[in-house]
């Protein structure tokens, strides 16, 4: 059901300032969720102030500044540094992206960082991403196929079956567009989400693939696709320029057509 | 500290309105004044069964100041809703994903809407 506001151990109290070193020319206000498990209480909005001319351009190399020179504490997933590995996937300026992929210099004034939103908080901005990867296994995202393979090559596409998985394998798995839904927010323990609902038709859409009706049959229910109200947050966060709106809709054309 | 007393990551509160969202639960709200709107609709209908005194009354209402902000209302919600609802057969359909296609037919949504409510009204002013 939607809830609109935060429940009371959810609400974002303001916390520390840690101030710019002396003489800083560009400095920048970084403010960023706060929450440690082992303290417990609220969450905190701390709020960090960065030289920029002794900064990389990127809000993920901020974040490293942070937790290299500031402080220590600071607790954030990241990985490839290059957009790739999907690892720190977060809510800055009001959108979720990459943080590795987002430049300082695209955000007006200050820098507000939060975890993924509508997620339960494992510390600071780590999300808890159980529910997701949970609803990804779910879809059985791997080739599924009776008819077994040459001994002796490959199973064969032809490059227009190939194209059809272009724009869907190169999804990274962050959960930037499954937690961008404001569906996804109110029916997350029900509804696949976008994220989820690509790699779906990732595999339908596989010439390959040998369990398409199976697969359209197991996302034929009122929560788990069509949950999806076209509100197309989802292809407006993605920090890979990917389209899961289209992809869910090319899901819903294929149930219809099948009736 | 065990996982349910996680607390819940912020959402409606941090989360930037834009054009995809609040174009898609302007069509809600649109909705819910529609079917709200066809209540009013109804008395008016129901007043003019019932006689000249409860006609002349609920023309009353409606021809005041707070009855004319409502209709227009009334009347916005509609082409709004009639031309975001035509939005969404074409994205039944299949088409109009690609993200510069959504915010093209989303301003289209919103200047559509104000002018075919302003057509209307000139209409009803200019035949009254």
């Amino acid at each position: 059901m939607a809830e609109f506001t935060l429940p009371a151990n959810s609400k974002v109290k303001i916390g520390d300032t840690y101030k710019a070193p002396e003489g800083a020319k560009r400095v920048k206000k970084f403010k960023i969720y706060r929450w440690d498990p082992e303290k417990g209480g609220n969450p905190r909005l701390d709020t960090y102030e960065i030289d920029l001319d002794d900064c990389a351009p990127m809000v993920l190399d901020a974040l490293i500044k942070i937790k290299n020179e500031v402080d220590t504490t600071l607790t954030f997933r990241r990985s490839c540094r290059e957009g790739i590995c999907g690892s720190c996937a977060m809510n800055i300026d009001g959108t979720n992206t990459l943080a590795c992929l987002k430049p300082i210099e695209e955000v007006e004034g200050d820098v507000a960082i939060y975890p993924l939103p509508h997620m339960p908080v494992i510390k600071d901005l780590v999300p808890d991403l159980t529910v997701p990867y949970t609803q990804l296994a779910s879809v059985q995202p791997w080739l599924q196929a009776d008819t077994p393979p040459s001994p002796t090559e490959e199973r064969r596409q032809s490059p227009e079956e190939r194209a059809k998985l272009d724009g869907l394998w190169e999804c990274v798995l962050c959960f930037c567009c499954q937690t961008s839904c404001p569906s996804y927010w109110w029916n997350g323990d029900r509804y696949l989400g976008p994220a989820v609902l690509l790699q779906a038709y990732r595999w339908i859409a596989d010439s390959r693939d040998e369990y398409t009706g199976e697969r359209l049959d197991a996302l034929e229910d009122p929560f788990r696709l069509y949950r999806c109200h076209t509100i197309m947050n989802c292809t407006k966060t993605c920090p890979k320029g990917l389209n899961p709106a289209k992809a869910i809709a090319e899901i819903k054309k294929l149930m219809v057509a099948r009736q | 500290m065990s996982a349910d007393r996680r607390p819940l990551s912020p959402h409606l509160q941090i989360y930037k309105p834009q054009l995809t969202s609040v174009l898609s639960i302007s069509h809600r709200i649109t909705g819910i004044a529609l079917a709200v709107g066809t209540l009013l609709l109804t008395w008016w209908l129901l007043a003019a069964a019932a006689g000249p005194d409860a006609f002349a009354a609920v023309q009353g209402f409606l021809g005041s100041w707070l009855g004319y902000l409502i209709l227009f209302g009334f009347s916005y919600a509609l082409m709004y809703h009639l031309c975001a609802g035509i939005r969404h057969l074409f994205w039944d359909a299949g088409y109009g994903f690609e993200l510069e296609t959504v915010y093209k037919s989303g301003w289209a949504t919103v200047i559509a809407s104000a002018v075919l409510t302003v057509i209307a009204w000139a209409i009803a002013i200019a035949s009254a």
